[in-house]
């Protein structure tokens, strides 16, 4: 371990971390995410600083280049956020800059057109915190992103960073950090919800000098993307809650375990790192206590189960990431037989800010049994697409309608899956569910690593489960044989159903077996895996019927069930869709009404999505 | 050889490891670097630094996904085809990308310039359809964005600015 190039002193630490949130310099920041640059952003921020020299202001223009450290509303993008005063501007082009600096900056004056319409409510609205998009939010752990740069630790400190360490390694015995986690009620938000505090305890109870602390970033789980956010926009949040982790349960080494596929996410953790040592909170003797401890990162090669801890502590040493059986635990055999202490990424953000606004602020936000915030994200089909972060105990139906804004295009809400592949879905008769560990077990589902994905109308159950089933059996590492055997034999038997080939007592086949993988799995892959298939079949039994004993799809998704044909009265013989069928299934000429030839049609839906005069029908 | 090549390199992987065998998923995203794929001698030459039997670097090429194990085009367009952008017609993109290169999911097309992959959620869901390529992500991508993608690369290609950047960055990331 090399020695910090600087020791930072403790009196020049607090002076520098005043509590201060806003920044008091008038401040134009740009949404500079990839969502945003598409929509022309830099262009944006090139334009304010020629007008804002040219009107002599004093100004900061800030593009904040973060590809997901960004606000999570990039469909109104660009976005354009003045500070102090959080007037936000949204789809801002070059041309409407002048007149933002003219009117807005000099005269104070707000700009109608480029206020973002509630299409609820149809207000105006002119700050950022009005948008219902974030004003049902509490921003706990997001807080910075998109305000602070990541690669700058200075940023971070003048917020109020790292002085939860200093507390720590000041004031603190690590029994009394441990007791702080524990009264702050944080579960792990890597899926399964164990108190944090608890496994802490245990693992700074082993005997030994030699121990790891690990944080997983392995995150596999489809729609889920939170903790690549947090990490890019603010990865020392989850540095210091390392290193108080380290100090509280005596490890001196640790690692992050992170997807090589989040190179934005990798370049900005080792960046952190980096700045985190030479400014002497890592390596030897940090901030003077006599404590040593660093920080190392590793990269995952792209294995969906090396997420679950065994195997991701098997990956670290090399080895194929098989799941062991545990006990023993990594607390007790860990990385390289050493006492071990795995969390999730927004387990670690949490106790920076756990430390620094009290155990008892913490565990006043949710439910009794559920403490904090939560991230999801909200993704397919739904109207804000985004990352958001809410209190414990929000309903389903706040999340999905008030911060999501609905379903697009007046569709109806059909589900919303919840926990990934290892969780289930939630029909609309249960959208008031409070969003907790506990309600979500109730009904099937699980609180999972925070990807919510929304289906509408048109998506078939059965179909939806079926990619679950397809993703599991795949990432099922073949080790135990009721995941690797029994994933098998549901997804074929799915595959059936959704081909037409149903038989009756499939239903019944399917629930059995699904209780027997979850049962005898060796890891959490297996004894989850069943979960999407369990709950659809709970939640939408008819759907599987009408497949098997009517032969139907009701959504209209399922290939083997469907067929496609031209509305005459409609088809104005545009030869739009003859000219793009790849099979060459459809015949006509100009300005006659065409036909599909179902023996040939491979039901790609080409023609359906391109008809312009919805003359083409699924039946 | 990549021990010559990155000799540098490779020892301070291998220090910061309490085992020199727990090396050896870094050093071979760094042979892949070299060698655009997990090769016979990339195994070997991974093997014989780190005193393993080839078979153990095979097994591990073989269990995780972003190790190839058959040559693949200068540019691995990998699409996210996992649930959330399915839902926004990944799949149809897969499609559509297939069709335009003439080529199918994990071949690479004639000149050598492409290969598509099909790949687990990269996170950026609500973005999609979206890939990945050259360690930079396309997002919101529909047909004409694929077009423009394709002549941009194709022209990168023709004047042999795989830029040197990109190459650099890569060997700093697999450190
Ligand atoms: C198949 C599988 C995949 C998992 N993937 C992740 C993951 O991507 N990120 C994560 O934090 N935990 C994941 N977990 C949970 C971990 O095993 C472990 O419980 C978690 O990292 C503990 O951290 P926490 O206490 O902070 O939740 C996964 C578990 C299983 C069974
Ligand atoms: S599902 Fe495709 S990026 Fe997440």
């Amino acid at each position: 371990m090399a020695e910090p190039t600087a020791t930072l002193d403790l009196s020049e630490l607090r002076r520098r971390a005043r509590p201060q949130d806003i920044p008091q310099v008038p401040t134009i920041t740009i949404c500079g995410g990839t969502g945003c640059r598409v929509y022309g952003s830099e262009m944006v921020a090139d334009r304010f600083r020629q007008e804002l020299d040219a009107a002599g202001c004093q100004a900061t223009v800030e593009l904040q280049v973060k590809s997901t450290g960004c606000h999570g509303f990039c469909e109104q993008g660009p976005l354009v956020v003045l500070r102090p005063s959080e007037i936000m501007y949204v789809h801002v082009k070059p041309k409407d800059v002048p007149e933002i600096v003219q009117r807005t900056i000099i005269a104070g004056e707000l700009i109608d057109r480029l206020l973002y319409v509630d299409p609820d409510s149809g207000d105006h609205i002119s700050r950022e915190p009005d948008v219902p998009f974030y004003k049902h939010q509490q921003r706990l752990i997001l807080n910075l992103n998109g305000l602070i740069d990541p690669l700058d630790i200075n940023e971070y400190i003048n917020m109020g960073g790292y002085r939860a360490i200093h507390h720590c390694l000041g004031e603190l015995t690590p029994p009394m950090v441990i007791d702080t986690v524990k009264r702050s009620g944080l579960r792990g938000r890597g899926g399964a919800g164990f108190p944090t505090g608890l496994k802490w305890e245990l693992c700074r109870n082993q005997p030994g000098d030699l121990k790891y602390v690990i944080c997983n970033a392995d995150e596999g789980d489809p729609g889920a993307y939170m903790d690549r956010s947090i990490i890019e926009g603010n990865p020392h949040r989850v540095l210091e809650g390392m290193i108080i982790g380290a100090y509280a349960m005596g490890a001196r080494r640790g690692y992050v375990y992170i997807r090589a596929e989040y190179p934005l996410a990798v370049k900005h953790l080792r960046a952190a790192v980096a700045q985190a040592r030479a400014a002497g909170f890592l390596g030897r003797n940090i901030l003077g206590s006599g404590f040593d401890f660093d920080i190392d990162i590793t990269l995952g090669s792209g294995a969906f189960v090396c997420g679950e801890e065994t195997a991701l502590m098997a990956s670290i040493e090399g080895r194929t990431g098989e799941p062991r059986p545990r006990p023993p635990f990594p607390a007790q055999r860990g990385l390289w037989g050493r006492p071990t202490n795995i969390n999730n990424v927004k387990s670690w953000a949490s106790v920076p800010i756990i430390i620094d606004r009290g155990p008892e602020f913490f565990a006043s936000i949710g439910t009794p049994s559920s403490k904090g915030t939560m991230i999801f994200s909200l993704v397919g089909n739904i109207n804000n697409t985004g990352l958001v972060e809410v209190p414990m105990g929000i309903t389903l139906r706040q999340l999905v309608e008030d911060i999501g804004g609905g379903v697009p295009g007046g569709k109806q809400f059909k589900a919303a899956q919840i926990g990934g592949p290892s969780g289930g879905c939630i029909p609309p008769e249960h959208l008031d569910v409070q969003i907790d560990y506990d309600s979500l077990r109730s009904l099937g589902a699980i609180m999972g690593s925070g990807g919510l994905v929304i289906a509408d109308e048109d998506t078939c159950m059965v179909d939806f489960a079926r990619f679950f089933m397809a993703f599991t059996q795949e990432e099922s590492c073949g080790k135990c044989v009721p995941c690797r055997i029994g994933t098998k034999a549901m997804l074929s038997t799915l595959e059936r159903i959704c081909d037409g080939k149903g038989q009756p007592g499939d239903l019944e086949y399917l629930t059995e077996l699904g209780n027997e993988i979850k049962s005898a799995s060796l890891c959490g892959l297996g004894q989850t895996a069943p979960n999407p298939v369990l709950s659809t079949l709970r939640y939408f039994r008819e759907e599987y019927q009408a497949h098997i004993h009517q032969g139907r799809c009701p959504a209209k998704v399922c290939k083997g069930l469907i067929s496609y044909s031209v509305l005459e009265e409609n088809c104005t013989g545009c030869m739009v869709c003859l000219r793009s069928c790849p099979t060459g299934a459809i015949q006509g000429a100009k300005r006659e009404v065409h036909h599909i030839d179902a023996e040939k049609c491979n039901r790609c839906g080409t023609c359906f999505s391109l008809c312009k005069f919805d003359a083409v029908q699924v039946v | 050889m990549i021990a010559e090549k990155y000799a540098e390199e490779i020892k301070g992987i291998i220090a910061r490891f309490p085992n020199k065998k727990s090396a050896v998923l870094p050093l071979m995203h760094l042979a892949q670097h070299e060698y655009g794929y997990m090769s016979q001698e990339a195994m070997r030459e991974v093997a014989e630094i780190l005193d393993l039997d080839p078979t153990q670097v095979l097994s591990l090429s073989g269990f995780y996904s972003l190790y190839y194990e058959e040559p693949v085009g200068k540019y691995v367009m990998e699409i996210c085809n996992d649930l959330a952008c399915a839902l926004r017609g990944a799949d149809q993109f897969v499609d559509m990308a297939c069709r335009k290169l003439d080529t199918t999911v994990d071949a690479t097309t004639e000149d050598g310039l492409f290969t598509i992959k099909t790949v687990m959620c990269l996170g950026a869901c609500d973005r999609a359809p979206m890939l990945q390529c050259n360690l930079k992500f396309e997002e919101n991508l529909d047909e004409g964005k694929f077009d423009q993608l394709l002549a941009r690369l194709r022209e990168e290609a023709v004047s042999e600015q795989k830029s040197p950047s990109i190459v650099e960055k890569i060997v700093a990331y697999a450190k």
